[in-house]
């Protein structure tokens, strides 16, 4: 693709969003929650806050505010990410993809979809915590880590997060997981996991 | 004030100096082949051996210690390779270096770093000397450290992202006595303060065009007379047979004509960015809270200035300046899409947190006060907005 002389490295979009963020949260303090929720580390370069208000009768997000420690890309994501669950059902907001974030924002660079990932990881944990505090905790899906390789101790989420960091192929996954390199008997599932992640993060296989 | 464009980012790389531009206009006549015997090809020479002199007084070598090269990074890449030369089947006549081991700094340029462990993985031994809080080596740890196997020190003179300022002529001492041949990495210090190769008695010194506004793709390696050497690139007899391929005419002509000029400016710019710096630092310091300034307070390269804010991710912060028409670097991680931060900033003990929202200022012959005065205009407001989002600042009040 040609790039444009002066082309930001992100779309107009996202320079939107980074340079005119909406929704931040600006009295953490008087804001009265129904949920919250607080994903990532700061060490790691992002850390996202989330918190909503809840139409208790109707199910519905009414109102979605955050603070987010991050590069252009993660600041621009939780803010399209808020604007796109005020007034959703929770059931439906609770499945938004990283896709569907990167999808409103016109594509990320890459390299850069890892910074976005953790929107809607907040917005899960915000609801989740809404539906604890409200008496419903059968409604938390728990995001558990399953162990596919046994002998490396290396989970479904650090193949998903290996994929976000830029593994695109078996080699790849292992330089970074160190999975297989035992007796490499978890090699057929990881290459299963790979791709489905690959197609979940960035489209085609 | 109305909005600027400026350009603060010259450690990265520096525009052409107006002398340059008119010296490679006048170049771009000189297509004959230097290694031709014909006119043509004589006059390429004669040019690129007045730039071999330029550059030779430039750090006080002989003109035949210096070989033109495509890059710093090729010049240091040369110096280290050296030590993988396979002893048996290379005629360079150095078989004693293969194998042998290298000592470096945990701060030094990416070209050294990766070259270092990529070695590493062919079985040659790597020391790397840690750094303290500004980023300066330890000359006991330095000494302690070299044994009848070390093959090479290299130590750069003036780190690129915190500027901090190495006593080279100490260190090559050090290294000298103990009869181990040293290099230094000089693509930032060169052209900002003085590099007399014999005062810092120096076995190999890099030197870069572009840093030094010249143009890109052209580099320069230092070689005192007698070291032993082994090319990189083999396979002509260009460059006393120390580096084959047809030699870079045009680069090289800008490269003799932009050490010239720089000579000439190099102590008043110097001086003329030490207040710049300073006033720069004062005026942030003043108007930032929970801003830290990294590197040596001092012993500092003067046009650099890098500076960690608590709670605003580096690359959010660069591109707001952006915005404003201000262009810096950031040490950041993410601007790079790796997610560890910085090696230089973690090796001086910078927290990672702090590590990730990092600014590198670097100033140049076309900036004034004036952008000064605006950058310290624009600058505040802008972390304050990064800060007002951020989940990972809470003003202390
Ligand atoms: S299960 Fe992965 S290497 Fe054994």
């Amino acid at each position: 693709m040609e790039k444009e002389r002066n082309e930001w490295v992100y779309t107009e979009k996202v320079k939107d969003h980074f340079l005119n963020p909406r929704n931040i949260l600006e009295d953490e303090q008087s804001y009265e929650d129904d949920g919250k929720g607080i994903v990532g580390n700061i060490k790691c370069g992002d850390r996202m806050m989330m918190v909503i208000k809840v139409d208790k009768d109707k199910n519905v997000i009414t109102d979605c505010r955050w603070k987010t420690y991050g590069c252009a890309s993660a600041i621009a994501s939780t803010s399209a990410l808020s604007e796109m669950v005020i007034g959703m059902p929770l059931e439906e907001a609770y499945h938004i993809s990283p896709k569907d974030v990167t999808a409103q924002l016109g594509g990320l660079p890459e390299h850069k979809i890892h910074c976005s990932v953790l929107g809607d990881k907040a917005l899960r944990a915000a609801i989740n915590d809404y539906y604890q505090r409200n008496g419903m905790p059968e409604k938390v899906q728990k995001e558990e880590a399953r162990i596919i390789c046994q002998c490396m101790n290396v989970t479904d989420h650090e193949i998903e997060d290996a994929v976000l960091d830029g593994a695109r192929n078996y080699y790849e996954l292992q330089e970074r997981t160190k999975l297989g390199t035992v007796c490499g008997q978890c090699k057929d599932e990881a290459i299963e996991l790979l791709e489905k992640y690959k197609k979940k993060h960035f489209g085609e296989a | 004030m109305a909005r600027r464009q400026i350009y603060m980012d010259h450690n990265a790389t520096t525009p052409l100096h107006p002398e340059v531009k008119k010296a490679l206009r006048e170049g771009m006549e000189l297509y004959g082949n230097p290694s031709s015997l014909h006119s043509f090809g004589r006059k390429a020479r004669h040019m690129i051996e007045e730039s071999r002199g330029k550059v030779a007084s430039f750090i006080n070598a002989d003109p035949e210690e210096v070989i033109f090269v495509g890059s710093g990074s090729e010049a240091n890449n040369t110096v280290l390779s050296m030590l993988m030369c396979p002893s048996k089947v290379c005629s360079c006549g150095n078989a004693d270096m293969a194998g042998r081991e290298i000592i470096t700094t945990s701060i030094e340029h990416p070209c050294i770093m990766r070259t270092s462990e990529c070695l590493q993985d062919r079985g040659v031994p790597i020391k790397y000397l840690s750094v303290d809080q500004y980023g300066k080596i330890d000359f006991e740890e330095l000494a302690g450290a070299i044994t009848g196997r070390t093959g090479l020190v290299s130590v750069m003179m003036a780190n690129n992202e915190i500027g901090t300022v190495q006593d080279i002529k100490e260190t090559s001492r050090i290294v000298r006595e103990k009869g181990v041949l040293f290099h230094t990495d000089a693509v930032q210090a060169a052209g900002k303060m003085p590099v007399d190769v014999r005062e810092l008695d120096v076995d190999f010194l890099t030197l870069s065009g572009h840093k030094i506004y010249g143009p890109k793709g052209i580099g320069a390696l230092y070689v005192r007379k007698g070291t032993p050497f082994c090319p990189l690139i083999r396979g002509g007899h260009q460059e006393q047979g120390r580096r084959a391929g047809t030699e870079n005419t045009l680069g090289i002509v800008g490269m003799g004509k932009a050490v010239e000029a720089r000579g000439k400016e190099m102590n008043t710019e110097s001086k003329r960015h030490l207040q710049m710096k300073r006033a720069l630092k004062e005026g942030l310091a003043g108007s930032i809270p929970d801003i830290r300034f990294n590197g040596h307070p001092t012993d500092s390269l003067a046009n650099t200035l890098n500076m960690s804010f608590k709670g605003a991710e580096g690359e959010a912060i660069l591109l707001y300046l952006d915005e404003a028409g201000v262009a810096v670097s950031t040490g950041s991680a993410c601007a790079s899409g790796s997610l560890d931060p910085s090696h230089v900033l973690i090796a001086t003990g910078v927290p990672v947190e702090q590590a990730h929202g990092s600014i590198r200022v670097s100033l140049g012959r076309g900036n004034t006060m004036k952008d000064i005065d605006y950058l310290l205009e624009v600058f505040p407001p802008i972390i304050k907005k990064i800060r007002d989002m951020s989940s990972a600042y809470k003003r202390e009040s």
